[in-house]
């Protein structure tokens, strides 16, 4: 017999270095992750940008640190770890970027397990799933 | 009658009171009402931080909790706590989503 | 299933994206089918507010020609059935009477709210 793993579902908006609502968010999917929950996550507007492939890691001179020393967080190594995360535990990540909004950002490219979609995926993750959690942003 | 899950995470929340007057107008209606606060929401977690939204909740009987973390990053230890107010994982968001609770992020 | 959207963020990047993309969202989740009513609160009350207009801009030689239209984007909302709320004292606080609103907005009382919530399935706040 199997049990079915339950299934969550997250919209997302904030892009990368902008909102501490991204930290909180990305912490939430690893939570859910290591809980062996099936995930699905809209990532609508600037949190496109979050597994944008060419995010790079840069020095600190103001702490005197060189690159590695820094080891910048990046969200794309973020999201990478939460799908790794997933799969230990047996259930999986399904990225999926609001196709409009990569266009408009020229953030296309994405790290590998990303898929761009339509509002209309959002829907159906939202009926799929046990339950939904809106993250939003603020003006 | 559902259950409902706020979150709170900016500091302007003690001043914007939609989050905890339909928190505290939902749980007079008999709904299972929680508080989370989360980033600078935690904020209002310090003992004599100006909340009275806050206060009000906890004497409706609804329980407020603070991202431990959130605490952590701010400086403010346990025993700085506001009555009513406990520390918690992140994980009960994910515990109330599992449970069918509305979890609503203000 | 039926969901509220709750609106509060107003104007946020309505230029560079020529709509307000939340409400924007509400269409297209609308014609995929979802049972979706919105509710307007904090500054986004203004988004019911009759006469809205931000066409003109121009820079250098640039000339915005398709400005966000929020007042036109509300209306036909309300006009494919969704319901559409402000919240009443937010309207106040912006010196806002029901004469500034577009047709089809229902001004919602705050001691309604508790009442309106539990009639959904999903509520998300945007």
């Amino acid at each position: 017999m199997t049990t079915e793993r339950p299934l969550l579902a997250f919209a997302l908006m904030d892009a990368p270095f902008e909102s501490a609502r991204t930290t909180t968010a990305l912490r939430l999917l690893d939570a859910a992750a290591r809980r062996g929950c099936d995930l699905k996550v809209f990532a609508y507007e600037g949190a496109v940008l979050l597994p944008f492939a060419r995010q790079q890691a840069h020095p600190n001179a103001v702490h005197g640190r060189s690159a590695e020393e820094e080891n910048h967080l990046l969200p794309k190594d973020i999201v990478a770890a939460l799908v790794a995360q997933a799969a230990h535990h047996g259930g999986n990540i399904d990225w999926v970027n609001c196709g409009l909004c990569v266009d408009e950002r020229g953030a296309g490219d994405t790290i590998a397990g990303v898929r761009r979609g339509t509002p209309n995926d959002f829907w159906q993750m939202v009926k799929d799933a046990r339950n939904t959690l809106v993250i939003p942003t603020h003006g | 009658m559902p259950n409902y899950l706020f979150i709170e995470s900016r500091g302007a929340s003690t001043r914007d009171a939609f989050g905890g007057t339909l928190a505290g107008a939902l749980a007079r209606d008999g709904a299972g009402v929680a508080l989370l606060l989360v980033q600078n929401g935690a904020l209002a977690a310090r003992h004599g931080a100006s909340a009275p939204l806050l206060d009000d909740l906890t004497a409706a009987g609804v329980p407020v909790f603070a991202d431990e973390f959130a605490l952590l990053e701010r400086g403010i230890p346990r025993d700085r706590l506001r009555p009513g107010v406990e520390p918690s994982p992140l994980d009960i968001v994910i515990d109330r989503l599992l449970d069918g609770w509305q979890v609503i992020w203000h | 299933m039926k969901v509220l959207s709750i609106i509060e963020c107003a104007y946020r990047a309505t230029i560079e994206e020529q709509d307000d993309t939340v409400v924007w969202l509400m269409h297209a989740l609308k014609g995929a089918g979802a049972a979706i009513d919105v509710l307007l609160r904090g500054d986004a009350v203004n988004y019911a507010v009759r006469g809205q207009d931000a066409s003109g801009l121009a820079f250098g030689g640039w000339r915005q020609t398709e400005p966000p239209r929020i007042e036109q984007q509300l209306s036909s909302l309300t006009a494919r059935g969704v319901t559409v709320y402000a919240l009443a004292d937010d309207l106040a606080e912006r010196g806002l009477v029901p004469i500034d609103l577009l047709p089809g907005i229902e001004s919602l009382q705050p001691q309604a709210l508790a009442a309106l919530v539990p009639r959904y399935d999903r509520v998300w706040h945007w």
